[in-house]
């Protein structure tokens, strides 16, 4: 039943964006909306908003690590929509009574070894980040993209010394970009939107799928499902595949 | 002579402006695990970080005295325009964002910076990641406060007894070490006071230039930042030792900042 709503009001969102008026004839004016989302999503959320800015409505954003934003939820900061890295964060908030209705998965993510331009160091999978000499920079085990690393790593039976556990994923990927190590784990997502950066692929076997749910908050002004209808369309699944994310 | 009467709204404003402060440590105090308190004390993430900071800390704040005394007898002793830029550029770490001041750091000292690069090609050395990185983020963070702390000693100094001691056939070493750092050691004091509190709290250019790894360069700051979601109790508790330490030195400190400034 719930779905069938849900796929509904996607679709009214979906066929509203292709008439160029995206709250139909019920609503008026401009919607202004405040988006917590995971520092991977960054740059599809972007295009979203650009996209949807045009249509009227305004999504600011606070990109952070999801454990971060999280705990900024619980401990009561406004926000409209919640976009995590992973589900356990998301039914945090559920379990907190802050989740309007259920949440939905709108994307996966696959984790990646990222290296620098041209792979110098000749990194060919997880057992190479264990040499020695090698500068490995992870997410810490309590960011969603930290703890999929940890279980890829398991998974590979490979133990890494990582010279630095960082905050956010972008945090890994910000020190090979710049040079300052010589690999790390991230999303596929991440290199893609990059480009100043070389991925080296992860077996399906060692690999890790994160799910990305959504959902819009009790707190929620008016355009929240808005910014979740058009994350879910066709239109806003092209641009989360155009990022380098897997649709639903 | 008798002071006007300061009128409601000035005392309102400045009620409000207290109030801006005292809450968020009222919310500390309130919400901290009084009773695992202790056992948070005794967690090995916390000691660690605990030690680490204090250990990084000390160091920047050494190294602050030995790089910022002469910086500010530098700064005192320059005139017109030449001093103006100095002194912007001594304090721009102090209007900086840090995390920026982070990035400038890489840029200069990572493995592709400027002086970084020439380190690691012959040396091999990388400094990004160590707890030398961690000292050096919290210097060039920190040491502005010392400086300007110093600077101002050195402008309100008597001249009069070093040229007195020169006079009696002292040497430029021996007026310094005996006449000018002695006259000077309230303002280096609560210099170097400021700066090491600057350099316990310091977060952006640390986890930007130094990275997070428990041991080598998660000071408690960093450590703070992650135990937000995973272990509360352990961030509010963690918040409370440095608040205790600040607090700590503010009063400590209340005759000797007035003095330096």
């Amino acid at each position: 039943m719930i779905k069938g709503v849900v796929a509904l009001s996607a679709l009214l969102a979906v066929l509203a964006c292709g008439s160029g008026n995206p709250c139909g004839d019920g609503c008026h004016g401009q919607f202004s909306i405040t988006v917590f989302a995971a520092a991977s999503l960054q740059p599809p959320f972007d295009t979203i908003a650009a996209r949807l800015r045009a249509l009227g409505t305004t999504a600011t954003f606070n990109y952070a690590g999801t454990q971060v934003l999280t705990a900024q939820l619980t401990q009561g900061a406004q926000a409209d929509v919640f976009a995590s890295a992973d589900t356990a964060h998301m039914k945090t908030l559920e379990d907190a009574g802050l989740v309007d209705g259920t949440p939905q998965v709108f994307a996966h993510n696959k984790l990646e070894i990222v290296v620098a331009k041209g792979n110098p160091k000749g990194i060919h999978g997880l057992a190479d980040l264990a040499r020695t000499g090698l500068v490995v920079v992870l997410a810490d085990p309590s960011v969603p993209a930290g703890k999929y690393a940890q279980q890829a790593l398991q998974k590979a039976g490979v133990t890494v010394h990582p010279a630095s556990l960082e905050l956010q994923v972008t945090g890994v990927l910000s020190k090979v970009a710049l040079g300052e190590a010589d690999a790390g784990i991230v999303y596929v997502s991440d290199i893609v939107t990059s480009g100043k950066v070389d991925g080296v692929g992860i077996p399906d076997d060692q690999n890790v799928i994160a799910d990305y749910p959504i959902a819009s908050l009790k707190s929620a002004h008016q355009g929240a499902r808005i910014f979740v209808n058009f994350v879910l369309s066709t239109d806003g699944q092209t641009i989360l595949k155009a990022a380098g994310f897997e649709g639903v | 002579m008798r002071r006007a009467k300061t009128p409601a709204a000035i005392g309102i404003l400045a009620a409000l402006g207290l109030l801006l402060f005292l809450l968020p440590l009222a919310g500390l105090i309130v919400r901290a695990p009084w009773s695992q308190a202790f056992g948070e004390l005794a967690d090995p993430t916390t000691t660690t970080a605990l030690g680490l900071s204090i250990f990084c800390s000390l160091t920047a704040t050494g190294f602050a005295l030995l790089l910022g005394i002469p910086l500010a007898m530098i700064l005192a002793r320059t005139r017109g325009t030449l001093r103006n830029v100095l002194r912007a550029l001594t304090t721009l770490p102090m209007v900086l964002p840090p995390v920026v001041g982070g990035v400038a750091l890489l840029l200069a000292f990572g493995r592709r910076g400027l002086v970084g690069s020439l380190l690691y090609q012959a040396f091999g050395i990388q400094i990004p990641f160590t707890t030398a990185a961690a000292v050096m983020a919290e210097t060039f963070v920190a040491m502005p406060f010392l400086v300007i702390a110093v600077e101002a000693g050195l402008l309100s100094l008597d001249h009069r007894y070093e040229e007195a001691a020169r006079s009696l056939g002292a040497g430029y070493w021996r007026v310094f070490t005996r006449v000018t750092l002695p006259l000077l050691r309230p303002a280096i004091f609560s210099g170097a006071v400021l700066c090491w509190a600057r350099a316990l709290g310091e977060f952006g250019a640390t986890i930007t230039f130094a990275g997070n790894f428990p041991g080598r360069t998660q000071t408690v700051p960093i450590a703070v930042y992650l135990a937000l979601e995973t272990k509360p109790e352990a961030a509010i508790t963690l918040s409370l030792i440095l608040l205790v330490v600040s607090v700590a030195i503010l009063i400590g400190m209340r005759d000797r900042w007035l003095g330096a400034l």
